[in-house]
């Protein structure tokens, strides 16, 4: 082999070996706050604008629900005067079903809406996920805080999004965003194992999720047909067809029965490995 | 700051033996380290580089080479003897009439079960806690060791008892604690970033408490 | 000469390159083939990489003095390494877990490792057993620029979402199999595959090394008379030819786990977490060996040549380290005695741990023996290697502690085993490669180092590293655990914090102390003394040639005579006598030129 630039074509080689190394590298997804709120109207005409009102109830024998023992943890304990009891069920005096996620799911078409420059927040407080089931528009940002200024850690296992596992030693905030909507993605504490939360992920505004009295609003829908969906951790997912007629509130409701235990419950990725009914803190021989 | 070798006080019974062999390996390596260290730095200033010194021009001796072989490996083979006992003791040898508990190690937690007050595993009236043991004194506890997720290490520093948890085994870890009292329980395989928090207690009883304990248990199940 | 520097000669005339015109500047310093050049090229490359693993360490010192507390100037971090709270930037437990493994990892695979084999074996086989380069230029040349990708691979995995590997340099599964346990995603995998690449730049290495030992020894160099450093390097290279391709199995075992559904170590589909134990501890065990025999090696060239004495107990000391090697095989289950593996096996392991003890003792009975009546110049590259001899007593002495099992029982996973791991890396192969360095600089830049500046290194690193890593043997046996991101937590340890933000403190002084060894190693580039051929009078083929040598090593091809320490003879006027000097009672023969010396 003569002198040709054979040193030359080792160092192509090995320029274009390092830039192939060097793209690729991850993009931080979802990092500090996706807030860029796109500089976007609201699609929607508020003069043409209906309302959505759901009543959303259980019939039939409550589950028992098991309390939960903070002993292993002092400083949670002791922000709860009375012994807090795990929320998988959590109903008011009038049969109003609590925690459930009502979401509009088809009838929205091609509509895009402004990413909420606000961010929604899921607080640690007292070894409890505060609010135990939300919801958040793609890119808003979600802001974890650690009120109790113990270790806590935040797994999310969604199955369409990137999943993280991040931890929190004092109070601090963590913003995360999500880039795909998802319904619902399992958030759970490995410090404290009977936390757990869920977080709904939509392209729109048009969710909520119940509380004791079972009363949800979704407002200023553009007129039209719509699919929409109530989730909840135990009995899984219920939806209805509505129509939304300009100026006036159509009314839906969903009722929950007992008989719909154990039905399927889309999540993202199973919690638990080893356990895959998903329940964890609560320990089953 | 504690500069001391001595080893904080143990509580168990298979502790003073294993604490014997830690304080004969403390003695033979301190022997040795005294004498090379020393020789080491009496011959670095002995023969330090002064006009006109000549080393000697000296290639080794057979001998010598035979006697600093069979010494150090007829001492190390003597300490490994005597280490088996006690480690056939400490891991395959659990004594009759042991209490069985079941740890299950996972993030990052650690939670025991207890046979209840029919004394077996597996009945209705077993019950779970979470960071917490409870054992009696003057009796063998057999701990089933389990792990929900990855490894973890069953630490309890003051019985001299370490084991790893591996899921998808069961693996079984005991020992026999002297006096009553609360210890440590601690995870000592890294596993996660809550690794540095998955500390729990071991509540060690007279037997008589114990009972009273394990009745109070099963009472606050019902 | 041996058949192969014949068949080079051959090969050599025939492609026409008598006359060595000089090569361009991309051949001649990026991609070269010059053993010495590439053994420069690792050397400065694993310098940086030392640099970056002790600043790794000093970040998770500054957790462990000081923990959960604010760090100053911590906001130059991303939020996903150090949040930023109301009073200021607090290190997250999943970036310490980071920092644990990647000071690990980088320091053993992307520092010592290529700072022994890498350096200290190119640049020393070729010219201490008179050959012109290694058996394979081109070979070794790969080796090097695979090691290069590599280390960008293992620093871009900082980078990317999730953050660094966490699982600690021993990856344990099912930890490290799984995203879902750390947080940890494509930064697992880049570890992986980083090692895995350095893994085939090692195994070339080992080829290179093998052959050019066994078939380009110059005339008259037999076994018996090859440097101990060369020895060394020799078996070191038998140990990497072996353990690598189980490391490189073990990887993509693991990195198929993760990626592609396989469950070899996942228990939820009937994989077994402690193969990876016994496969990576396999290859880990003899990985450690391949982390101190060259050290061993250089220490003995070292001390012989400043004590003026021959070693003491050549042969045992060439037996002793193929003991090492042999024995190395045998123990690695003393990794694993609380893993949950057969306890019985814990008693065949411990016996053959035991045993590996000895050859180690014996050594160490041998550099005193050299250092007893001999004549001792105390100059730097001296200090370095009688400190690596104290320490390494140490570090072997520790290991007794975690032989036997039932001691094992109590200090396994705590910071004894820490201790007794910096002792032999740091106290022993680090401040060997200090004294290699030192003593081998003339021989590759020209130029003596800054006497004055090493030496007052040597002092400043001497006490801080005791002052840092002797208490953590005291810390072990209190009970603290390692890979512990915040011990408070563990009431306790909670007296523990003294001596831990004291250790903190020397750590920042024993840091900022190396960088006098990188003023005095810049500075003599350009102002040191200029060297002759052989400044420290030494016995060795190396010292026959100029400083630097030119390409190719050997005008004349060396004829040995004799072993490599025959200091201080009666057969000579002064008080050494080279491997190549005729005996005076025989006629030197003709001398005969090598093809690059014509």
């Amino acid at each position: 082999m003569s002198e040709r630039p054979f040193g030359t074509r080792y160092a192509l080689v090995a320029v274009a070996l390092l830039v192939a190394a060097g793209c690729g590298g991850g993009e931080p997804g979802g990092e500090a706050g996706g807030g860029e709120a796109a500089p976007m109207e609201s699609p929607v005409d508020p003069a043409t604008a209906g309302h959505v009102s759901a009543a959303v109830t259980f019939s039939g024998t409550a589950p028992t629900t098991a309390p939960i023992n903070m002993s292993s943890e002092r400083v949670c304990a002791e922000k709860h005067a009375t012994q807090p009891t795990e929320q998988s069920f959590v109903a008011g005096p009038n049969g109003g079903l609590a925690n459930v996620f009502v979401y509009v799911r088809e009838g929205l078409g091609d509509l895009q809406f402004p990413t909420p420059s606000a961010a929604v927040v899921l607080d640690q407080d007292g070894c409890v996920y505060d609010p135990h089931v939300l919801g958040a528009q793609v890119g808003q940002s979600l802001t974890i805080r650690n009120s109790d200024g113990i270790l806590h850690n935040i797994k999310a296992s969604p199955s369409e999004n990137r999943p993280f596992n991040v931890s929190q030693p004092v109070n601090m905030d963590t913003n995360r965003s999500f880039s795909v909507p998802e319904v619902m993605i399992p958030v759970q504490c490995d410090v404290h194992s009977w936390m757990n939360a869920y977080i709904g992920v939509v392209e729109h505004p048009y969710y909520a999720v119940s509380d004791a009295n079972g009363s949800v609003s979704l407002e200023g829908l553009p007129p039209g047909d719509y699919v929409v969906e109530a989730w909840h951790e135990r009995y899984g997912t219920m939806s209805t067809n509505v129509t939304v007629a300009t100026g006036q509130t159509a009314e839906i409701s969903f009722e929950f029965t007992d008989e719909m235990a154990g039905s399927y419950v889309p999540i993202g990725a199973p919690i638990d490995l080893f356990h895959p009914d998903g329940h964890r803190g609560v320990d089953h021989p | 700051m504690n500069w001391s070798w001595m080893l904080p006080e143990s509580f168990s019974t298979f502790g003073g033996e294993v604490d014997a062999i830690y304080y004969v390996i403390l003695w033979v390596t301190g022997i040795v380290f005294v004498i090379t260290e020393g020789l080491l730095v009496y011959f670095v200033v002995r023969y330090r580089h002064k006009e006109g010194r000549k080393a000697t021009f000296d290639h080794g001796s057979t001998r010598v080479e035979v006697a600093w072989t069979l010494a150090p490996l007829f001492i190390v083979i003597g300490l490994g003897v005597a280490s088996k006992g006690v480690w056939d003791r400490m891991k395959r040898d659990v004594p009759d009439g042991a209490l069985e508990m079941i740890v299950t190690a996972q993030q990052f937690e650690w939670h025991a079960t207890y046979a209840g007050a029919d004394g077996v595993l597996g009945t209705d009236d077993d019950f779970t806690l979470v960071n917490e043991l409870h054992a009696p004194e003057d009796r063998p506890v057999l701990v089933y060791l389990r792990s929900n997720d990855v490894l973890h290490s069953f630490f309890l520093p003051e019985m001299r008892v370490k084991q790893d948890a591996v899921p998808g085994q069961e693996i079984r870890a005991w020992f026999e604690a002297v006096q009553p009292g609360d210890y440590t329980l601690g995870c000592a395989e890294l596993c996660g970033t809550g690794h540095t928090t998955m500390n729990g207690t071991l509540t060690v009883h007279t037997q008589a408490d114990y009972d009273t304990w394990v009745a109070g248990q099963v009472a606050q199940q019902q | 000469m041996s058949t192969t520097q014949h068949d080079m000669v051959n090969r050599a005339e025939a492609g026409g390159h008598h006359d060595h015109h000089e090569p361009p500047f991309i051949r001649k310093y990026i991609f070269s083939t010059d053993h010495k050049t590439i053994a420069k090229q690792f050397m400065f490359v694993s310098l940086f990489f030392l640099v970056v693993g002790g600043l790794l360490a000093t970040l998770m010192r500054w957790q462990l003095g000081f923990p959960s507390q604010p760090m100053p100037g911590g906001g130059v971090f991303p939020d996903a390494m150090m949040a930023p709270t109301p009073g200021g930037a607090i290190m997250l437990p999943e970036f310490y877990n980071s920092l644990v493994t990647m000071h690990g990892t980088i320091m053993i695979f992307f520092a010592i490792m290529p700072l022994l084999v890498g350096l200290f074996g190119n640049l020393l086989i070729p010219l201490q057993i008179g050959a012109p380069d290694m058996a394979f230029p081109r070979l070794n040349m790969a080796s090097f620029w695979l090691a290069v990708p590599a280390g960008i691979l293992m620093l871009a995995s900082f980078a990317v979402e999730g953050g660094a590997a966490g699982a600690g340099w021993t990856s344990y599964a099912p930890l490290s199999a799984s995203g879902e346990y750390t947080g940890v995603y494509l930064g697992q995998q880049l570890w992986l595959v980083s090692l895995a690449v350095l893994g085939f730049s090692s195994l070339a290495g080992a080829v290179n090394y093998i052959s050019t030992v066994i078939n380009m020894r110059a005339p008259g160099m037999t076994w018996f008379r090859i440097p101990l450093a060369t020895w060394a390097l020799f078996i070191t290279a038998v140990l990497v030819l072996l353990a690598m391709p189980i490391l490189a199995g073990a990887l993509i075992m693991l990195l198929f786990d993760q990626t592609i559904g396989t469950a070899f170590f996942l228990p939820e589909f009937d994989g077994e977490p402690l193969l990876w134990q016994h496969l990576f501890w396999f290859f880990g065990h003899p990985e450690v060996y391949i982390l101190i025999l060259p050290a061993m090696g250089i220490a003995s060239e070292v001390i012989s040549n400043r004590a003026r004495k021959p070693i003491f107990g050549y042969h045992s000391m060439v037996l002793a380290i193929i003991a090492i090697a042999f024995l190395g095989w045998i123990v690695w289950g003393h990794h694993m005695f609380q893993s949950g593996m057969n306890p019985m096996l814990g008693t065949s392991f411990m016996i053959s741990t035991m045993a590996i003890a000895v050859p180690s003792a014996i050594k160490t009975f041998n550099w005193l023996a050299t250092l007893w009546k001999g004549d001792l110049h105390l100059d730097s590259p001296m200090l370095y290697a009688i400190a690596f001899v104290s320490l390494f007593i140490i570090g072997g002495l520790s290991g007794v502690y975690m032989a036997s099992t039932p001691v094992d029982v109590y200090i396994h996973d705590t910071y004894f085993i820490v201790a007794h791991i910096h002792y032999v890396l740091f106290g022993g192969s680090l401040f060997a490669i200090f004294a290699g360095i030192t003593f081998w600089y003339p021989k590759m830049f020209g130029r003596l180092m800054n006497e004055r500046l090493n030496k007052i290194h040597f002092l400043l690193t001497f006490v801080f590293y005791n002052l840092v890593f002797w208490p953590m043997h005291n810390l072990g046996l209190q009970g603290m655990m390692r890979r512990i991101y915040d011990f408070t937590q563990y009431e306790y340890l909670q007296p523990l914090q003294p001596m831990n933000r004291f250790i903190t403190i020397c750590v920042f002084i024993l840091v900022a102390s190396q960088s006098l060894y990188a003023i005095s190693f810049f500075w003599s580039l350009f102002k040191g003394e200029k060297a002759t051929n052989n400044p420290w009078n030494s016995n060795g083929l190396e010292w026959t040639v100029p400083s630097p040598p030119p390409h190719g090593n050997f005008a004349e091809m060396p004829v040995v005579y004799r072993g490599p320490y025959e200091y201080s003879s009666p057969e000579s006027d002064t008080d050494f006598l080279p491997q190549t000097t005729p005996p005076r009672d025989r006629p030197a023969p003709a001398p005969v030129p090598t093809p690059q010396g014509a």
